[in-house]
């Protein structure tokens, strides 16, 4: 029998909208090693992936409910041999489609068959911004090579192309090359990305966190380049996300728990951001749950709706609307409690733990060689009893 | 940048406008994001085809609402700002 939710009748007074954003993680499998993936540490245990016929159904209900935006992820979604199908039906459904990937996998057919299909936008990943450091961070030979042959080709099929860069203290030196690379590929946006520390990136962050030096440097170089671009009339948008690390206030993570966001991971497993599968949380699953009761019935979506969670410092704080008491996944990994405050805030009691991750950044002498690299192997190390 | 009421204006490639049901608005879908667009604003780019003027997307709008007066100065500031954001281009 059901028990009593005590979450939902807590919530239900809030007005809880509709679930924009849609990411559809199709697979954790990847031909990529990326020490900063945001897939889980264990990931290698999730082998059972939802059938086509479970995404159609997922993407039907999502739509229904309001989706607009519907994002392809994984892992590497390019593996589904299904892509072709779930994009043309995700499109006739009405939803803006966006197939993010390594560009591993993908060839000019496909590219052409997926517009075809009626695909609006590709991103593709970068490591770096030469072949050498490339292929080192993403764990693969020619992954390079062929990301520059994807861009190309992706832009000559007419579609608009955002071009991610995960930043860390390996690459940030790159800052200006990757942002002239960007041009020169015709991107339209451009993400720079400063890593987050969750799942793998975590356990490598003090390999990963760039020092406030080099964060200074290359936002100086961020703001000549975007006002160069300004001055020549460019529609090429760089968006440059800055480590929260460095930050006193946190960040109003996913705009609020349960708030826009609904990511559905291979297994079926509906989660409010594609992180907070790490949390002691039940999350339910698209396979015997409808997503309008996941998103509006759950105990998991409505667990941090609101503010009546809240402990203090967040609950008396005035800018507890603003950021929610930040990210509860970066609260349980630090504070070993989702119920904390983000300790990015520096009204935090545990805000000395980041504190000490900025000075290490100073220090680290941790090398590209010294990382833990994300593959089925290392993921094994992280349930192995 | 200032646009001539001579112009014709497209969406930029990549960019979809719609109406969205639950949201009951038009909406602009690009890459990875949405802007929700008040009543103006969609009656506006509803009318932007990549084959009529400025000049005939006033006259248009100056149709279907009688009541609103002259319309040329706010379409074109919207439109302006449309253009500067590269949500649409000269086509």
């Amino acid at each position: 029998m059901m028990s009593p939710n005590p979450a939902k009748k807590h919530n239900a007074h809030l007005n809880v909208g509709p679930p924009l954003w849609l990411l559809a993680e199709l697979t954790y499998r990847c031909p990529l090693q990326c020490p900063y993936c945001s897939n889980p540490l264990d990931f290698a245990q999730t082998e059972k992936e939802l059938t086509t016929d479970e995404w159609i159904r997922v993407l039907r209900q999502g739509r229904e409910m309001g989706a607009a935006q519907l994002g392809f992820s994984g892992g590497e979604p390019l593996v589904r041999t299904d892509l072709e199908e779930l994009i043309g039906e995700a499109r006739s459904l009405g939803y803006y489609t966006n197939l993010i990937t390594s560009g591993l996998g993908l060839t000019e057919a496909k590219v052409n068959a997926f517009a075809q299909a009626g695909l609006d936008h590709i991103q593709v990943s970068f490591q770096a911004s030469d072949p050498e450091l490339n292929n080192a961070i993403a764990g693969s030979r020619k992954a390079f090579d062929q990301k520059l042959k994807m861009a190309t080709a992706i832009k000559q099929a007419g579609y608009p192309m955002v071009l991610n860069f995960v930043i860390h203290r390996h690459n940030i030196h790159q800052m200006k090359d990757i942002m002239a690379l960007c041009k020169g590929l015709d991107a339209d946006f451009v993400e720079l990305a400063t890593c987050q520390y969750y799942g793998w990136a975590l356990e490598n962050r003090e390999g990963l966190m760039p020092s406030k030096a080099q964060l200074v440097k290359a936002e100086h170089e961020v703001n000549d380049y975007r006002a160069e671009l300004e001055a020549s009339g460019s529609a090429m948008k760089l968006i440059f996300v800055t480590p929260d690390y460095y930050e006193e206030r946190p960040k109003a993570c996913m705009n609020g728990w349960g708030s826009l966001f609904l990511t559905v991971a291979p297994d079926g497993t509906a989660l409010p951001c594609h992180s907070a599968r790490l949390l002691p949380i039940d999350f339910p699953n698209v396979k015997d749950t409808a997503l309008k009761s996941v998103w509006y019935d759950s105990p998991g979506f409505n667990h941090y709706r609101g503010d009546a969670w809240m402990p203090e410092p967040c609950r008396s704080c005035d800018e507890k609307g603003k950021d929610f008491g930040g990210c509860r996944c970066q609260a349980y990994l630090l504070t070993g409690s989702a119920d904390n405050a983000d300790p990015v805030c520096s009204k935090s009691s545990y805000h000395d733990r980041i504190l000490a991750a900025r000075k290490s950044a100073d220090h680290s002498a941790i090398g590209i060689a010294d990382l833990v690299y994300r593959n089925s192997d290392n993921s094994r190390l992280f349930f192995k009893s | 940048m200032d646009i001539s009421t001579d112009n014709v204006l497209r969406l930029r490639r990549g960019f979809r406008f719609q109406w969205e049901p639950a949201q009951q608005c038009h909406v602009l879908l690009y890459p990875e994001g949405m802007v929700k667009l008040n009543e103006s604003a969609g009656a506006i780019l509803g009318e932007v085809d990549g084959k009529r003027s400025v000049k005939d997307i006033v006259a248009a709008l100056e149709q279907t609402f009688p009541e609103a007066g002259a319309l040329a100065n706010d379409v074109c500031q919207f439109l302006e700002h449309a253009c500067n954001q590269h949500w649409l281009e000269v086509s």
